[in-house]
């Protein structure tokens, strides 16, 4: 530092040459990504966990109930074929819910505020890159356990079916991404986040018919199950994995009614655009 | 005097509502004209802080007008984001990416071109000596290092306005002295610097112009050497003996009193009782001499001096830095401040 060359011009520049709002976007959205992706190469624990943790379930659950009675389940399906489509959901949920930890560390160590001194285009783009990270995430993870799940003998969703595997995933972890950002700014501090999340994780887990079908529950546990979000994206994966894919299928028969399968993804949309628009003004007011 | 690259106008800033309120401004009134070297002096807990964090964009004042490179930071903040780099006092690091990493990011968020930005960043990796560890991770930076770093990232986009939180508070000598180096080569290339700091000898060794901000006021401003010019008279410590009682420091406090010439005489408990004072002009001191010889009184010490910031300080707020220092050590609430900090 004492060699400090002094022919260098360090004084005042011009602003770089202004360029379209979706350029600028882009560029900070990708940086700030590229972000978090490093991270994940440099402590891949979070990515290797996230697998292999479902895997278990799948192997383990799966055995566990192998020897359930015939007829338990609906149209004499396997255990592992039921349980395959619970565990992708949930691990994509997992995930998703765990989105908003790295934003609460980014408030509480003050990295936020390097990035909200920096003139970034639009500050959106700081959720939008935590939403593209975790989506991609959450799809590896899930495509890791629909291979084992098929290596397992469980099925594969083809074609048709895929897509819609996909895009269910993907409203869900929209939406629950979403909650998770909402409440990495709405909790004062990482220990209570991590609260809500270890709260929330097993028992909507439970309450839904990731491990067992509506019709083998106590009344009010179905309702519950057929309440709640996790159920909705279950259901028409369940489907696709079955293979009678279509959309207008009935997927789930709920106390209240029968859902087809564009119903159920239909819930999940709303769910995610609801929650976003229920964040927004928390969001632009932490943000602003 | 330059035009003023910052100003601030009756700023105020409350934190917290009802009882729990704290107003850390109270209608400060700040300009630091462009090109110039700026400090902002004053105890911790004074305001500097939130002064610099308003001007970063980062807090809203709770009234007032901030104006930086002619914007008016609350209708355009992006547009002073664009033209200002800040320089926090706790840096914080992502730990996992390598210090050229944290640049090439920083320098997106400022929308860089990509050749602009690398070649930026291998520039201001010669100017602050960070070639041997740019890319390790930043986890394992030492003190300077990290500041060093900091201060890169400040620099990244060339703003003509640098703000810097007490950029030397706990660096070794040798990188302190680098630090002021790069901050007056950058205020004679045409850079605004405005930094903060509670080092009386750092501001004054360093700044062209300086304000005195105690409880969220700007009590004195101008340029070091016009401030101690304005106070006039000598500074005179005079131990009669190496430690003095009580009884005997305030026998020969009112003799000292008595002499013509001599305006002050403060008795320095925490100095072992030795004497301070402020005489007239160097007439005085001989005067004093004969006086103390007459009264067979020893001298021990007599040192003379001009006025320093610390007198400029305390002929402000009626305290030393020091005491004022003290005064607010055991006041501060670390919940609070890091409830000032998060968003």
């Amino acid at each position: 530092m004492t060699s400090a060359a002094p022919s260098l011009f360090n004084g005042p520049a011009e602003l770089p040459a202004p360029r379209s709002a979706t350029a600028e976007v882009l560029q900070e959205t990708l940086a700030l990504t590229r972000r978090l992706f490093l991270q994940l190469a440099r402590r891949p624990s979070t990515l290797v966990a996230g697998v292999l943790q479902p895997l278990i379930w799948l192997v383990l659950f799966g055995a566990l109930f192998a020897n359930a009675p015939e007829g338990l389940l609906p149209d004499g399906m396997s255990y592992g074929r039921f349980l395959g489509a619970g565990v992708i959901v949930f691990t994509a949920f997992s995930a998703a819910l765990n989105a908003g930890l790295p934003v609460m560390f980014d408030r509480e160590f003050g990295f936020l505020n390097r990035l909200l001194v920096a003139p970034l285009r639009s500050r959106s783009s700081i959720v939008l890159a935590s939403v593209l990270y975790i989506t991609a995430l959450s799809l590896v993870q899930s495509l890791a356990i629909m291979a084992t799940a098929w290596a397992l003998g469980y099925g594969w969703p083809g074609g048709a079916g895929l897509l819609l595997v996909l895009v269910t995933l993907l409203l869900l972890v929209f939406a629950v991404t979403g909650l998770s950002l909402g409440l990495a700014f709405a909790l004062p501090g990482h220990i209570e986040l991590i609260a809500v999340i270890f709260v929330a994780n097993l028992p909507l887990l439970f309450a839904s018919t990731a491990l067992a079908p509506i019709s083998f529950m106590p009344a009010w546990l179905g309702w519950l199950a057929a309440l709640n979000p996790l159920t909705f994206a279950i259901e028409p994966i369940r489907a696709a994995y079955a293979g009678q894919f279509s959309l207008s299928a009935v997927v789930l028969e709920a106390p209240y009614g029968q859902l087809s399968a564009a119903a159920c993804l239909g819930v999940l949309a709303v769910l995610a655009l609801g929650l976003f628009l229920l964040i927004r003004p928390l969001l632009d007011r932490k943000l602003a | 005097m330059a035009e003023p690259v910052i100003e601030l106008t009756a700023v105020s800033k409350r934190y917290g509502k009802g009882d729990k309120a704290v107003d850390a401004l109270q209608g400060l009134d700040l300009a630091v004209p462009a090109g110039s070297l700026f400090g902002l002096l004053g105890p911790n807990g004074a305001g500097k802080t939130t002064t610099l964090r308003i001007l970063a964009t980062l807090l809203a004042p709770s009234s007032g007008q901030v104006r930086v490179a002619g914007l008016d930071a609350l209708q355009d903040p992006r547009g002073v984001r664009q033209r200002l780099g800040y320089v926090a006092q706790e840096v914080a690091l992502d730990k996992i990416l390598s210090g050229r990493e944290l640049l090439q990011l920083q320098g997106d968020l400022y929308h860089l071109p990509r050749a602009d930005r690398d070649a930026r960043i291998a520039e201001l990796i010669v100017l602050l000596g960070m070639g041997d560890w740019i890319d390790r991770r930043s986890g394992t930076y030492s003190g300077g290092m990290r500041r060093r770093l900091d201060l890169a990232s400040g620099l990244l986009h060339r703003p003509r306005v640098l703000v810097l939180d007490e950029p030397t508070v706990g660096l070794d000598i040798e990188s302190r002295a680098a630090i002021w180096q790069v901050l007056q080569q950058l205020r004679d290339q045409g850079t605004t610097v405005l930094l903060s700091s509670h080092y009386l000898e750092e501001v004054d060794a360093l700044a062209d112009q300086l304000a005195i901000i105690e409880g969220g006021r700007v009590i004195a401003a101008g340029p070091p050497s016009e401030l101690k010019a304005a106070l006039g008279g000598d500074r005179v410590t005079l131990r009669v003996r190496e430690f003095s009682d009580e009884p005997e420091a305030l026998r020969v406090q009112q003799l000292l009193q008595a002499c013509p010439g001599v305006r002050q005489v403060v008795v320095n408990r925490a100095q072992g009782y030795s004497l301070n004072l402020v005489v007239e002009h160097d007439g005085v001191v001989e005067q004093l001499r004969r006086q103390l010889a007459e009264a067979q009184l020893p001298v021990f010490a007599l040192a003379q001096s001009r006025p320093s910031l610390d007198d400029v300080y305390l002929q402000a707020t009626g305290r030393t830095l020091m005491d004022a220092e003290l005064a607010v050590a055991g006041s501060r609430d670390a919940k609070a401040e890091r409830k000032q900090s998060m968003r």
